[in-house]
């Protein structure tokens, strides 16, 4: 059975694989589209809305949507480009977002989008939320400040039961995300770091480990997220 | 305690799915959820304790902390509000002696608002555990609370009359009134109960179910409006061992409470619908989800599942028809809104958090426990086993030609039969005034908050308008020069709730108000869109309605509310509409507010700036440093 | 051609910005063939004497002082350039946002583990102090800001090149690299 299917983003044709996801199939064939909550591994669920794109003139997110053959995905269109970056603004007035003095600055997925997308200041007034820092597991700093809810956490760190050591507490504009009490105190090193590399921002940080790469050799300090995908 | 617990998780074979089932039990044991208890119900259903906090914190009647002995949940409705709500508010917080949000010091009553409590033709009106106490008025607060102080329980503490037809059933005792103002053919009172199971399913395949409901072109009564038939067609097609229908009964919108009047007068008819499409489907497992607001509900419908078993209406081989097993189980809820779009309603039936599921796949594909699932509104279910016993070409006598059928009309606010009105479809909103008598309307909201506002200014342009494309309706508000615009899926579509609101009411300050606070606090949170912007643009109406707008805060807000689109679900896409298409179409009301002259406004107050580091420092500040 | 005015100030900064400002190194002297400075720290003049072209802000408002400040330079200059986080989104000074101000100073002066010798407890009370605000403001939520040029410090080439553009009147080009926000 051919499983090989044919379709478009922004005109440009992209081959991909039945059941793939149109950031995957994007991603495969070179074309860049900003994500924030979908994580490579884990099961996409669109939160953050980063990724969407346009179909016959429906909105969609494409790290939950497979690709369909014929398809026409609207991407890199001006409407859509400033839904995205009004996204980025909204993530930064409704947290705390000091990233002058956060450990994840350079490296940190949802600054790379606002230098993408030249974020000069965002068009929202600032909220200043009022925020808590958990720092009491012994490995890591949860901070609420920084936090964009992407769920990361939720779904990639779980114990061998398939426990989670994250999970949302409340709703709406107080929903947070924290950190099992008991079983955070039994994390592992190991599992500790993912849980650091695996949040986009700088909201969980493995103790002791900040600022350890010098300015210029960040990630993104020098390219912008996603070139490393477009061709 | 432990005990108390074990025994609770052992009742749902410490099924994490049952999660719902064993949070509402606790609360009727504790009135909260102790630390605990979720240690306890960790190690009993294998979850992380803040995966079960997670559950607990999304609903708004479950709690962390100690409740009251007495909790009373006061409805927040703009029509509640139009009728008194701050007096009785504030005569609760007297009588009760706390406010709300918080329990009183000898933690008797705990008082809290909440949303749309489908009473709005009874407003205000309150729950007090799990009993429904409508038409409150500061007098009826002072006794009612004297009494709960005397140590009467709520249920005695209904001293007027319980309400008419089955609110009067024992297992109900009710407080509440059905106000059925006009009956057609699903408010029939003649029909013979079960008939179309007993007799007529038989001579039909499941085949020729489906055609009939598909011929008659019967839309989803909910709101959205899809195409029964073919939800049932979709539901059938997928391969799985099970297959699930699931009732909605999650009414939420504001404005509407038809559902609750079809189960409390036509629980049976509802029923028998969901049997009709486990038949037609090849369903076995039927799920009632029950807001947890129609709590009052629960005894009686399942009284009326026992007898259907009994009767062999439900288990196995249905009235006679072999291999036919399908049986119906309801399940509450506990306070969200969002629970009414079917997907989040089925996240919330396998214990979770309310949250929409991205789609694809969809429900009928993969739904309640990956089973394909078919979600059926309360009304499209009791339309079915008219549509059935009538024949579709019956159905299609009634209505318009791209809207077939009745439908019922929840009407409420400013007129004098606020009530149930089953109408054709094609009715007109004047016709809808006329019914409920009311007089001097400026506006009225068709289809509850999500709806958009529509004035005689804009109706010209509607469809060419560039703006409009993002605001695909869902409801409306529509200006008195409309009136004559018609109930319809290609004009007015609605789920039924009618809102009317006279011209004393401040359209701004009070509606769209009361409309933004619905939406903030019913976000489930999960999209960073609608978790953020609603309160961020009600944050700018204020601003303009306190009389420091500019003319660019409004494009400023009708350029944000795009943005909202792109949220996964009709709550967030919806969650703007009260201010974007008010603005579309009532916007001298928004010009009146601001400046007209000025470019900028900061709200910004020097001296009240200040005021709190004056009086820690004990001096006034000088100001002449420039 | 008339050389535009400048004026800059600082207001809850660190200087920072206005040393990442002289960071144009050699371009300074190319600088003043264009401009003219008046009221800034750079060539110590206090007061506006003149209406000025752009006036550059350092610092969000902590303070009453900071709020006349930037109210003056608001009527004083044609177009107001916010300069660094702290002018944009209020910076470090903002971590206090959400903290009242009785605890601020609390800590500051009196029960802070780095507070010595202040039995009396003392709060800094000179009626020439200007008062604090009850939460640093980004300089937009106060006046109208025209350009924002983002960065803790903002990088000279991305200081360099929006002077130019603006006394120039060209279009200013972005590269990847000097926009960033630390």
């Amino acid at each position: 059975m051919n499983t090989t299917i044919k379709f478009k983003i922004d005109g440009r044709e992209i081959i991909a694989e039945k059941g793939q996801t149109i950031v995957e199939a994007a991603k495969a064939n070179g074309v860049y589209i900003p994500t924030l909550c979908n994580f490579e591994g884990l099961p996409p669920k669109g939160c953050c809305r980063m990724c969407t794109i346009r179909i016959s003139n429906r909105y969609m997110t494409s790290c939950t949507t497979p690709v369909a053959e014929g398809m026409e995905v609207e991407s890199d269109i001006p409407e859509i480009t400033d839904f995205r970056k009004g996204i980025v603004e909204l993530l930064f007035v409704s947290g705390n977002h000091f990233c002058p003095a956060c450990e994840k600055s350079g490296n940190c997925e949802l600054q790379a989008l606002a230098y993408r997308f030249k974020m000069m200041v965002p068009r929202f007034p600032f909220l200043f939320p009022q925020k808590g820092i958990d720092a009491t597991n012994p490995k890591i700093i949860k901070e609420q400040n920084r936090c964009i809810l992407c769920k990361r956490c939720i779904k990639g760190i779980k114990d061998d039961e398939g426990r989670s050591y994250f999970a949302y507490k409340n709703r709406g504009n107080k929903l947070e995300v924290v950190l099992d009490e008991k079983m955070g105190k039994e994390i592992t090193d190991a599992l500790a770091r993912k849980a650091m590399d695996n949040c986009p921002v700088g909201s969980i940080i493995y103790k002791e480990l900040g600022y350890y790469q010098p300015i210029g050799k960040r990630k993104y300090d020098k390219k912008p997220i996603g070139s490393e995908i477009e061709i | 305690m432990k005990n108390e617990i074990i025994t609770i998780t052992s009742k749902y074979q410490d099924d994490r799915h049952r999660l719902m089932d064993i949070l509402i039990d606790i609360h009727d044991l504790y009135g909260y959820v102790s630390e605990a208890d979720i240690e306890l119900l960790s190690e009993r259903l294998g979850m992380s304790e803040v995966e079960i906090n997670e559950t607990i914190t999304f609903y708004h009647f479950f709690s962390r902390t100690p409740r009251g002995q007495f909790n009373i949940f006061l409805n927040n409705s703009i029509t509640a509000c139009m009728r008194g709500h701050d007096l009785v508010k504030k005569a609760l917080e007297e009588a009760c002696g706390t406010t709300f949000g918080s329990v009183s010091q000898d933690g008797m009553f705990g008082l809290y608002s909440t949303s749309c409590i489908g009473m709005n033709d009874q407003g205000p009106s309150a729950i007090i555990n799990d009993k429904v106490f409508t038409n409150l008025t500061t007098y009826r607060v002072m006794k009612l609370v004297a009494d709960l102080k005397s140590g009467k329980s709520p249920d005695e503490a209904i001293y007027e009359s319980t309400g008419d037809g089955n609110n009067s059933d024992p297992y109900v005792r009710a407080m509440v009134f059905n106000n059925i103002r006009k009956r057609m053919v699903i408010l029939d009172k003649d029909h013979i109960k079960f008939e179309v199971v007993r007799s007529l399913l038989k001579g039909h395949s499941p085949e020729e179910i489906i055609d009939i409901v598909e011929n008659s072109n019967l839309r989803g009564r909910g709101g959205a409006g899809f195409p029964t038939g073919l939800k049932w067609h979709f539901g059938r097609r997928v391969e799985s061992e099970h297959r699930v229908i699931i009732c909605n009964a999650d009414e939420g919108e504001p404005g509407t409470f038809k559902d609750r009047v079809l189960l409390t007068e036509f629980p049976d008819l509802v029923f028998e619908g969901m049997v009709i499409a486990a038949y037609a489907t090849g369903a076995d497992i039927g799920l009632v989800y029950l807001r947890y607001e129609y709590r009052y509900l629960y005894k009686f419908l399942n009284h009326i599942l026992d007898k259907m078993r009994k009767e062999g209406l439900l288990g196995k081989n249905i009235a006679g028809i072999k291999e036919f097993n399908f049986d119906i189980r309801i399940q509450l809820g506990a306070g969200a809104y969002v629970c009414g779009e079917e997907s989040a309603l089925i996240e919330s039936l396998e214990g979770k958090r309310g949250e929409p599921r991205d789609k694809p796949p969809f429900p009928v594909e993969k739904g309640y426990l990956n089973y394909p699932t078919i979600v059926n509104n309360v009304e499209t279910l009791a339309t079915t086993v008219r549509i059935v016993k009538n024949g579709a070409d019956w159905f299609k006598g009634f209505g318009t030609k791209d809207s077939l059928g009745t439908k019922l009309l929840s009407v409420s606010g400013d007129c004098k039969f606020p009530g149930i009105y089953e109408v054709e479809w094609g009715t007109s909103i004047r016709e809808v005034i006329e019914m409920s008598g009311a007089d001097d309307v400026q506006a009225v909201q068709v289809g509850g908050p999500s709806g958009v506002m529509i004035s005689v200014k804009d109706i010209d342009d509607l469809g060419t308008t560039e703006l409009m494309k993002w605001y695909k309706p869902s409801g409306m508000m529509v200006a008195q020069k409309t009136f004559d615009r018609k109930l319809s899926y290609s004009d007015l579509p609605t789920g039924g709730s009618i809102m009317i609101f006279n011209n004393k009411r401040d359209l701004l300050k009070e509606v769209v108000m009361n409309f933004m606070d619905f939406f903030i606090e019913e976000s489930c949170g999960s999209c960073s869109t609608c978790r953020n912007l609603p309160f961020i643009m009600k944050q700018k109406l204020q601003k303009i309605l306190d009389g420091h707008g500019v003319r660019k805060d409004i494009d400023d807000l009708l350029s944000w509310g795009k943005i909202i689109k792109i949220s996964r679900c009709g709550l967030g896409q919806t969650s703007a509409n009260p201010i974007v298409s008010s603005i579309l179409n009532f916007r001298y009301l928004y010009e009146q507010h601001v400046k007209a002259m000025a470019d900028f406004d900061n709200v910004f107050d020097l001296e009240k700036s200040v005021e709190a580091a004056n009086s820690f420092v004990g001096r006034k500040a000088n100001f002449h440093h420039a | 051609m008339n050389k535009k005015i400048i004026a800059t100030t600082s207001l809850a900064g660190c200087f920072g910005c206005h040393m990442s400002f002289l960071d144009i190194d050699e371009r300074i002297f190319d600088l003043i063939e264009l401009v003219e400075f008046n009221k800034s720290p750079i060539d110590d003049i206090k007061k506006f004497t003149k209406q000025v072209d752009i006036g550059i802000i350092e610092g969000g408002c902590c303070n009453s002082e900071n709020i006349e400040i930037l109210k003056a330079f608001r009527e004083n200059c044609n177009i107001l350039v916010s300069l660094g986080e702290c002018a944009i989104m209020g910076g470090l000074p903002a971590l206090r946002n959400g903290i009242s101000i009785e605890e601020c100073l609390e800590e500051a002066y009196i029960g802070g583990p780095t507070v010595q010798e202040n039995t009396n407890k003392i709060l800094p009370n000179d009626d020439e102090l200007p008062m604090l605000l009850d939460k640093v403001y980004p300089c937009h939520e106060i006046v109208k800001i025209d350009y924002f040029l983002p960065g803790c410090a903002p990088r000279a080439d991305l200081i360099w090149d929006a002077l130019i553009a603006l006394v120039t009147g060209n279009e200013m080009e972005l590269p990847y690299e000097v926009v960033k926000f630390d």
